[in-house]
């Protein structure tokens, strides 16, 4: 399994002088203190962050991941419906958030980064902020017990 | 840039004889720019002194508030140009999703709390709410931006003849943060007190008292220092004082905070303190 990479540590090295909006900022500190999976891209949808939970689920660290954009963790991790049919990146609830800027919740499958399969639920929501700013969306998602 | 502090202190006015040197009113600070212009941040208690001082000088006011806490917006009714007819006064603030600047400061200046309505000010007030896109008053160039503390709050990034002061009264940068300062990317406040030649920083607690204080908006000694260093500053005044320490606290504080080698000065934030940026 490769590790999940893909602009050769431009997100640390592009962004580092520059400061995330606030919001994003303490969303990223609650959803670190949080058992429950959070994943947060921003709007432009790379990768800003996912919490220790998340990295269970996904099977790596975050600190182990470049540059990664929603568009690809539909490739990336093979999202499928719950019934087996692929999930295009438009399909699943964090590219709804981001691109229609509306709440979305869906369950699926995922093949996590160390090879297993995993059932989820995800729930995301955009980050709109005061001066109607879009600043990114987060998932928030959970493996369903299997049976 | 001229700046000078009408008040220094945080939360509540405070005069008594245990706060004579670092003063009792609440936060406002003057702002000159070499050809007279004026910025005042914020009108805690401090802002009534200012007044008097520029009653008549006929000048266009620019008053900037970082938020809507009673600390901040509590001398506005006392602020003698509000009271001169011609005087030209424009109040800027942080904007909110369901209500205009002129609402919000309406529920304190208007009756039963105040006796005088904003309506009814003899000068001309106008009245902004802020984005967070830089914009120009006279010879300043001001970025304001949302920083850590509660209920929506400014920060500014003040810039005049290549001089830079970045003003965060109210800011929590450590709030939720394992282990701080983390990186640039990731601290409030970063980008508007980067590389700053003066930082006028919160500094309410002790780092004994912040553990039971944590989440209130405000920081610890160490975080200031620590905020201070990671923006590379070149001096760091102290500001937003809890009322409940006295002049020898401060000083302890003030003696603590310069016991480390630091890359930039620390200058305690006393009322009526004017210094050049």
């Amino acid at each position: 399994m490769q590790p999940f990479r893909g602009g050769g540590g431009a997100r640390h090295n592009a962004r580092a002088m520059a400061q995330q909006a606030i919001e994003l900022i303490l969303l990223r500190q609650w959803a670190s203190y949080l058992t429950i999976p959070v994943m947060l891209v921003d709007r432009e949808g790379v990768l800003l962050f996912y919490n220790e939970a998340a990295e269970k689920v996904l099977g790596q660290r975050f600190e182990d991941v470049d540059d990664l954009r929603a568009e690809s963790l539909a490739e990336l991790f093979q999202l499928r419906h719950e019934d087996g049919r692929r999930l295009t990146p438009e399909e699943h609830p964090l590219g709804v958030a981001l691109h229609e800027r509306r709440p979305s919740h869906l369950r699926m499958r995922l093949r996590a980064l160390d090879g297993s399969w995993r059932l989820i639920e995800s729930t995301a929501m955009p980050v709109e902020a005061q001066g109607t700013r879009h600043l990114g969306a987060f998932a928030m998602f959970w493996e369903v017990p299997g049976p | 840039m001229r700046v000078t502090l009408w008040g220094t202190r945080g939360s509540i006015p405070s005069a008594g004889p245990e706060t004579v040197r670092y003063g009792g009113n609440t936060a406002c600070v003057e702002v000159r720019a070499g050809d007279g212009s004026l910025l005042v941040l914020d009108a805690g208690s401090g802002i009534r002194r200012l007044g008097t001082a520029l009653a008549g000088q006929g000048r266009r006011i620019d008053l900037l508030l970082s938020h809507l806490h009673m600390d901040h917006v509590q001398g506005l009714g006392f602020f003698a140009p509000f009271f001169e007819r011609g005087a030209e006064v424009h109040l800027w603030g942080p904007s909110s999703t369901d209500q205009r600047m002129r609402e919000r400061l309406s529920r304190y200046l208007s009756p039963p709390l105040f006796p005088v309505r904003i309506r009814d000010l003899p000068c001309a007030l106008s009245i902004h709410g802020l984005t967070e896109e830089p914009f120009d008053l006279g010879p300043f160039r001001v970025t304001a931006g949302l920083i850590c503390h509660p209920g929506g709050t400014l920060g500014y990034r003040i810039e005049e003849g290549g001089r830079v002061l970045a003003y965060l009264p109210d800011h929590e940068p450590a709030l939720g943060v394992k282990a701080f300062p983390g990186e640039p990317e990731w601290t409030s406040g970063y980008d508007l007190a980067r590389g700053a030649d003066v930082l006028i920083h919160d500094a309410q607690y002790t780092d004994a008292e912040y553990p039971e204080h944590e989440g209130w908006g405000h920081s610890a000694t160490s975080h200031t220092l620590a905020m201070a260093s990671l923006c590379g500053v070149g001096r760091l005044v102290t500001f937003h004082h809890d009322p409940s320490h006295g002049d020898d606290a401060l000083d302890a504080m003030h003696a603590e905070a310069c016991g480390a080698e630091l890359p930039f000065t620390v200058v305690p934030g006393c009322e009526g303190l004017s210094f050049d940026v």
